[in-house]
């Protein structure tokens, strides 16, 4: 039963595992998909590693201030205002 | 004298920091808002930027009868009102994107396995001296996927209310999330291989 189970189930590879993290994140993985990635996960410490990284990236970008401008914008904008003012004169 | 006013007259007499100062307190408001109105984020984008230059036309003709703000708003709410659902929302999403480079990977385990950044990334961060990079990043994702990471990773929407704002399907704005966030982890990998 188990055998047959693995035969139909196969383990989960590191490159099929990196793709389902944001749904097992999400917690849109089916109970037995969730299942399975979590078992890739508990003898893997690469992808282990893999999923602290993409909690880390969501963390770190989540701690933006959303009102910041980016330079680019920031200079795009100062240009947009002295084309503006070079017309009033 | 109120705020406004005070603004509005360094507006007008050529003060640019001004400007930018009234661009930071209100383009990603307005962009959400604007985002409600039309199909996509990148119409939304311009809806905004037509709205700034309209801002700029219309200062010295606006006469404070409202405030400055609502004035803003209302010049975003009219422009996104004419300008929503001229553009039908595509979404390519049906290119295959890996998360991670495919060479680095044999017989599909790791042969080049994620280098560790986390604690790095972290004091960096505290110094104060990762955000502008991460905003730098998010600039070069593709206009799709930087949407949705903004309204669900800064924004701190659910994925419900992504949808709704950005016109998606669950299953489109997941796989543009995944992608996104893919390629940001992969960034903050590639700074800080550098660093060691």
């Amino acid at each position: 039963m188990k055998l047959l189970h693995r035969l139909r189930y196969p383990d989960l590879v590191c490159q099929q595992a990196v793709e389902l993290v944001t749904e097992y994140l999400e917690g849109s993985l089916s109970a037995r998909a969730r299942r399975r990635f979590e078992a890739h996960l508990a003898a893997c410490p690469h992808c282990t590693e893999y999923l602290a990284q993409m909690r880390e990236t969501i963390s770190l970008t989540g701690r933006l201030e959303p009102e910041d401008l980016t330079p680019q914008m920031r200079d795009e904008f100062t240009d947009l205002y002295r084309r503006w003012r070079s017309e009033q004169q | 004298m109120d705020p406004d006013s005070e603004l509005l007259l360094q507006l007008r007499s050529g003060d640019e920091r001004a400007f930018v100062s009234l661009v930071e307190r209100y383009h990603e408001p307005m962009l959400r808002l604007a985002a409600s109105f039309v199909p996509s984020g990148a119409v939304a984008e311009e809806v905004v930027q037509d709205t700034w230059l309209a801002v700029l036309r219309g200062l010295n003709n606006f006469e404070g009868r409202s405030s400055l703000k609502t004035w803003l708003f209302r010049i975003l709410v009219n422009r996104a009102r004419s300008t929503g659902s001229k553009e039908q929302r595509s979404v390519p999403v049906a290119d295959p994107e890996p998360a991670v480079d495919p060479s680095r990977f044999g017989g599909g385990g790791w042969a080049d396995p994620p280098e560790h950044w986390i604690e790095a990334a972290e004091r960096r961060m505290e110094a104060g001296k990762l955000a502008d990079r991460i905003r730098a990043w998010l600039g070069e994702l593709p206009a799709r996927q930087r949407e949705v990471v903004l309204l669900r990773d800064i924004e701190g929407m659910s994925s419900e209310e992504v949808c709704a704002v950005l016109a998606l399907t669950e299953g489109n704005q997941r796989v543009l999330l995944h992608r996104g966030r893919s390629r940001l982890r992969q960034l903050f990998e590639d700074e800080f291989r550098e660093v060691r």
